[in-house]
Formats: C-alpha cells, sequence, structure tokens
C-alpha cells in the first residue's frame, strides 16, 4: 500500500528479482550477466486469468518508481500523470509492472554494482548493453511474475525504444503496445548530442576511467545533464518560461549565473548527479546510440514488425519535439502498415519538447485512455 | 439515428468483411457503421487530432495525417476499398490523390460536389459571384475546396488515369441516390453531388460482365 496517503489506496508491490547462475543474460554482444538482479515496482493486482499486466518502460534518466516517491529524491512518481487511480493506467484495472533497466543504477545490475569476479563495482568491465539486452531482463522478469502475455507495453522516449523492440522480439508476449516520442533508431544528431555528455563526463578527472569510488565524476555528469536538458525541451517553451529574465537585479559581470535560464540548468545539473550514476549513463547513452531496430533485418524496419502484425500499436508524438520528431514517429507508423499491423497514430499539439510525454498532456490522457480502454475491451478486461 | 444518404450508398457497395481505408474519416462514424453492418476490417486516416483521439477510443484504427501528404504510409494493394468523401477538392494534388487511392485499394469511392450543376452554372452567370449553394456553402474566401470540379471534368481524370467507372450515382440531402451515367451532359446539370466507385482499368474483374436476364425477376 502507497505510504503517501493517497485518497484511494492501491496495492503496490515490487523488489529486487535475482537469477541464479543457470540463468545468465545473455547479450548482444556475445557476453553474458551472471546473477542479474532486476529492481521493479508494480501497482494494482493480477486478474484471476492473468491478462492485465501492463509494463511501462523507462527512458533514459528514469528507473522503476513511475509512480511512487523517488527513494532519493523524495519527489513523487516520473509519471504520476499517467498512472494512478482514476488515470489512464490505472492500478485499480491493470497490473502495472515497471522495472529498472539492465545498465541503470537503481537497483538492477549495471556498472555500479558488484562485479562477482571481482568483488568490486563493474566500472567500465560492465558489458556494453544495447535495448535488446533491456528487453531480454524485461521478459525473464515478466515470465518470473507468471504473466504470458501482457495486456500492454507502454514507454517514450528510450521507453518506445524499448516497447518496438519487444513487438520485434517476444510479438506473441503483447496484446498491444504505445510507443511515444520515440524512434526505431539514433539519428547522427541524437548521438551527437549523447557524444557531448559523454565527453563531458570522461573529461572529468574524478572518473578516472571508471573506477571512481565515493568522489564520484559529479561535475561531469551536471554537465552531461545540462546539455540533455536542453534537447528535452523546445525554444519556445524555454522562452516562455525564462526569457532573458535576470536572477538578480543586473548583471554581474562576471560568470555567475545571471540569467535565470543557467541557474535552471545548473540545478537541473547538481540535483541529477544526486540520483544517478555516472558509468551508467555512459552505458544507457550507448546503448540508445546502437539501437536501429531494422539494421538486424535487412534494414527493412517493417521485416522487423511483420510478427507483430496481431498487436494493436498506437504511436504518438508531439509537434515541438526536436529530439525524437514527428518524422521518426511516421517512420515507425509506416513500417507498421508496411507490416500489415494495425497502427493508430496521434501527433499531438504542444509547445513543451520532448518532455511533453511526462507532462500534463490531456490530449495524450486522452487518447491513452481511449485507446486503452478499447484494447482493454477487445481482450476482454472489464 | 437517420444514415446519412451517402453513407447508406457506400454501404451498399462495400463487400462484407473486406479491408477498408476511409480517408478524412473524422469521428468514424463511417467507419463504425461499415464495421457494424459489413464486418469489415476498417482502417482510418484523419488531419484532426481530437478527431483521431474519439476514433480510438471506438476500438478504430486511424492514422493522422492528411490525403495529400500521408497516403504514402499506406502499402500497396492494402485494401479492397479506398474512400474519399467530399475531400478531393479540397486536396492540393487530386490528381495524384486519387492515384494513390488506386495504387492502396483496389476499388476506390470518392464523391465530391458537382461545379456543373445548374445552381452552380446560374448563380456565376447572372449574379457573377462565386455560388454558394447547399453543397458548396461557403464564400469563396473562407471554403476549404481549392481544386472544384464538374462531373464531366471528373470523368476526364478517371479516363486520363486509366480508370474504370464501375458505378455512379448522385446524391443530393436527403434524398435517396439516384444512379446515373458519368457521361451525360444533363446530369452534370442535374447532380448536386456524385459519388464515383472506380477501379483501375487494367485489372480483371472478378465478374465479366453479362447482361442480367433475372433483372425483372427474383
Amino acid at each position: 500500500m502507497s505510504d503517501d496517503g493517497a485518497a484511494i489506496a492501491v496495492q503496490e508491490d515490487g523488489g529486487t528479482l535475482k537469477f541464479g547462475p543457470e540463468r545468465p543474460l545473455v547479450l548482444d554482444s556475445g557476453l553474458k550477466i551472471e546473477g542479474l538482479e532486476v529492481a521493479y515496482k508494480t501497482y494494482g493486482a493480477l486478474n484471476a486469468d492473468r491478462s492485465n499486466a501492463v509494463l511501462v518502460t523507462h527512458a533514459l534518466t528514469g528507473d522503476q518508481y513511475v509512480a511512487s516517491r523517488h527513494p532519493v529524491t523524495g519527489k513523487p512518481g516520473w509519471w504520476d500523470r499517467v498512472v494512478g487511480p482514476g488515470l489512464p493506467l490505472d492500478p485499480q484495472r491493470y497490473f502495472i509492472i515497471c522495472a529498472n533497466v539492465v545498465g541503470g543504477c537503481m537497483g538492477t545490475t549495471g556498472p555500479s554494482s558488484v562485479n562477482p569476479a571481482t568483488g568490486k563495482p563493474y566500472g567500465l568491465a560492465f558489458p556494453v548493453i544495447t535495448i535488446a539486452d533491456m528487453v531480454r531482463a524485461q521478459a525473464m522478469l515478466v515470465e518470473a511474475l507468471g504473466i504470458e502475455q501482457l495486456f500492454c507495453v507502454v514507454g517514450g522516449s528510450m521507453g518506445g525504444m524499448q516497447v518496438l523492440q519487444w513487438a520485434a522480439d517476444y510479438p506473441e508476449r503483447i496484446f498491444s503496445a504505445i510507443v511515444i516520442a520515440s524512434a526505431a533508431r539514433h539519428s547522427a544528431q541524437n548521438i551527437a548530442f549523447h557524444e557531448v555528455g559523454r565527453q563531458a563526463i570522461m573529461a572529468d578527472p574524478d572518473w578516472k576511467d571508471g573506477g571512481y569510488g565515493k568522489k564520484r565524476p559529479e561535475k561531469g555528469l551536471a554537465v552531461a545533464r545540462m546539455a540533455a536538458h536542453i534537447t528535452y525541451l523546445s525554444e519556445a517553451a524555454l522562452q516562455r518560461k525564462f526569457g532573458r529574465e535576470l536572477q538578480r537585479d543586473g548583471l554581474s559581470w562576471g560568470f555567475d549565473a545571471d540569467f535565470q535560464v543557467e541557474s535552471y540548468l545548473r540545478h537541473q545539473g547538481t540535483s541529477f548527479v544526486d540520483r544517478f550514476d555516472a558509468n551508467s549513463y555512459l552505458y544507457i547513452t550507448r546503448a540508445m546510440d546502437y539501437f536501429d531496430l531494422a539494421a538486424a533485418h535487412g534494414g527493412v524496419l517493417a521485416n522487423a514488425l511483420t510478427k507483430a502484425r496481431d498487436v494493436r500499436f498506437c504511436v504518438l508524438s508531439f509537434t515541438s519535439d526536436w529530439l525524437y520528431p514527428t518524422k521518426e514517429n511516421r517512420h515507425i507508423v509506416r513500417a507498421l502498415l508496411a507490416a500489415g499491423a494495425r497502427a493508430s497514430f496521434v501527433e499531438i499539439e504542444s509547445d513543451k519538447g520532448h518532455d511533453a510525454f511526462l507532462l500534463d498532456e490531456p490530449e495524450m490522457a486522452a487518447t491513452l485512455r481511449g485507446f486503452l480502454s478499447a484494447a482493454g475491451q477487445a481482450r476482454g478486461l472489464k | 439515428m437517420t444514415v446519412r444518404e451517402d453513407f447508406k450508398e457506400i454501404l451498399r457497395l462495400v463487400r462484407p468483411g473486406s479491408r477498408v481505408l476511409d480517408v478524412g474519416c473524422g469521428e468514424g462514424d463511417l467507419l463504425e457503421l461499415l464495421t457494424r453492418e459489413k464486418q469489415v476490417d476498417g482502417r482510418g486516416l484523419e488531419l484532426e487530432a481530437a478527431n483521431v483521439s474519439t476514433c480510438l477510443a471506438k476500438g478504430l484504427t486511424v492514422v493522422q495525417g492528411d490525403a495529400d501528404r500521408d497516403l504514402d504510409h499506406f502499402p500497396s494493394r492494402a485494401f479492397d476499398y479506398a474512400i474519399l468523401s467530399q475531400t478531393l477538392q479540397a486536396t492540393r494534388n487530386p490528381r495524384h490523390v486519387l492515384s494513390e487511392l488506386l495504387r492502396i485499394a483496389d476499388k476506390a469511392v470518392v464523391s465530391f460536389p458537382n461545379f456543373g450543376h445548374w445552381r452552380v452554372r446560374l448563380g456565376l452567370l447572372i449574379d457573377g459571384r462565386m455560388p454558394e449553394t447547399k453543397a458548396l456553402p461557403e464564400p469563396w474566401w473562407s471554403t476549404p475546396n481549392i481544386h472544384l470540379c464538374t462531373l464531366a471534368d471528373f470523368n476526364a481524370l478517371c479516363d486520363d488515369l486509366g480508370l474504370r467507372v464501375e458505378a455512379c450515382s448522385a446524391l443530393a440531402g436527403s434524398r435517396s441516390a439516384r444512379p446515373i451515367h458519368p457521361a451525360k451532359p444533363l446530369e452534370n446539370l442535374r447532380a448536386e453531388t456524385v459519388l464515383f466507385f472506380l477501379s483501375q482499368r487494367t485489372e480483371k474483374t472478378s465478374e465479366p460482365a453479362q447482361p442480367r436476364d433475372d433483372l425483372f425477376g427474383g
């Protein structure tokens, strides 16, 4: 049960699932992770015929705390506008699962976990992982929870990439899929921004080739977050929020944060380092850069999705998102249609940029609600 | 609920259980009707995001997009029927849209207001003003219709594109559809709105056209 006094009590559960050495996670790179741990949260209850499970996949810096208070920051869940009583993903109707991705730093095995071979944190000894590896670990979790078919897999940004990977790798294990503000491959611009972030981390002397201890490369990680954060917003949103407003009266004639936008970005950077690990940032951004779903299928995205013909898809994009713009999302839709899948698509009008999917967007909520309830009816959910 | 006359006509033409794409499906009324009455596998293309959301809540599968730009999302021969109702005249490139419809589907159902209708001609001839009629209710400066055509014009375009007119009917308000011959000059005067049922001319029809001797029988 939720401890923050919500009006409606929601059954909340979770923990860390540990797989024995007989069940290693076999990676795309050919390497293996033995003793895999997957940290997850669940909301609501699985129904008798196990048909109401929804897997929420998180974005680059997200975690399993989709609708509960974050243990480090104390902030509400990252998708508390979508997951909760009376919301499109209602725990009174669905059994909602969210797991920290492989490579993450909130309990699932990642570069800050202890390497069983050395007894020390992996650091750069952690193998390079991919989106498909993340999904493979999720599939192990879902199976361990006794769920043969998920009612829906839903995620935004990198979460959307995982949804597409689910559709390609486990089409028979999903009834419906929702891809929000995402892409089927990383563009040159996407890779370029990630490289700036990685270089900022690696240029921090405290990074120590990934072998840092208690003293972490906070400055580098903060700069990486600052650069990335700009890509999550839009020019219009930045202008509306900050314009050229100053922090104090008059300029400092120096390099303090004179402008409110500077102070905002610095805050984004410094608060991020409290809850995120620099090496995880390197590994997860790499996984995103390596993502190109079509590549493994002769360069034809539709070929990756032909087996998902019976899955109901809903793809959403936002007009002001320049990180994963409408064009990339339409590319997914076109491939789904070519594959003969049931694909719906909506471009939502918003000036909030890529982050719109995390914010209060009534049109998105209405679309999710409508799509899910119609799919629920088709699946025979009460 | 009364069913629109053009919907009734489309309902009559569409084969049960077929695959249908409704271009400009709005809130999905026609797709719902076809799903209910003819058990079609229906999909839609719709410009307005709010309409798409409404369609999704009804369990319909709809892609947001524009007939001019986004028909290329759909693979060739993916549908039995593509429907374009009262929209062709508002597209930027009607010729392209029409050939796209018949790339995507084996048959197309296209309806549009006939600019050859006598009221339109009379308005222009007598008043010298852009006509405003029941089928064309908006003034010239706010109408979305940028490529108006007459029955004869459209018939000529179909000819040009090598399309076969399988059937053609005239519609006017709530009166029931009247089958017409699209090449008859008199029909070009009389028909307020026309509905064409088209296919590729090169395509073999499943049943060769044969005179029916049971025309007045059972």
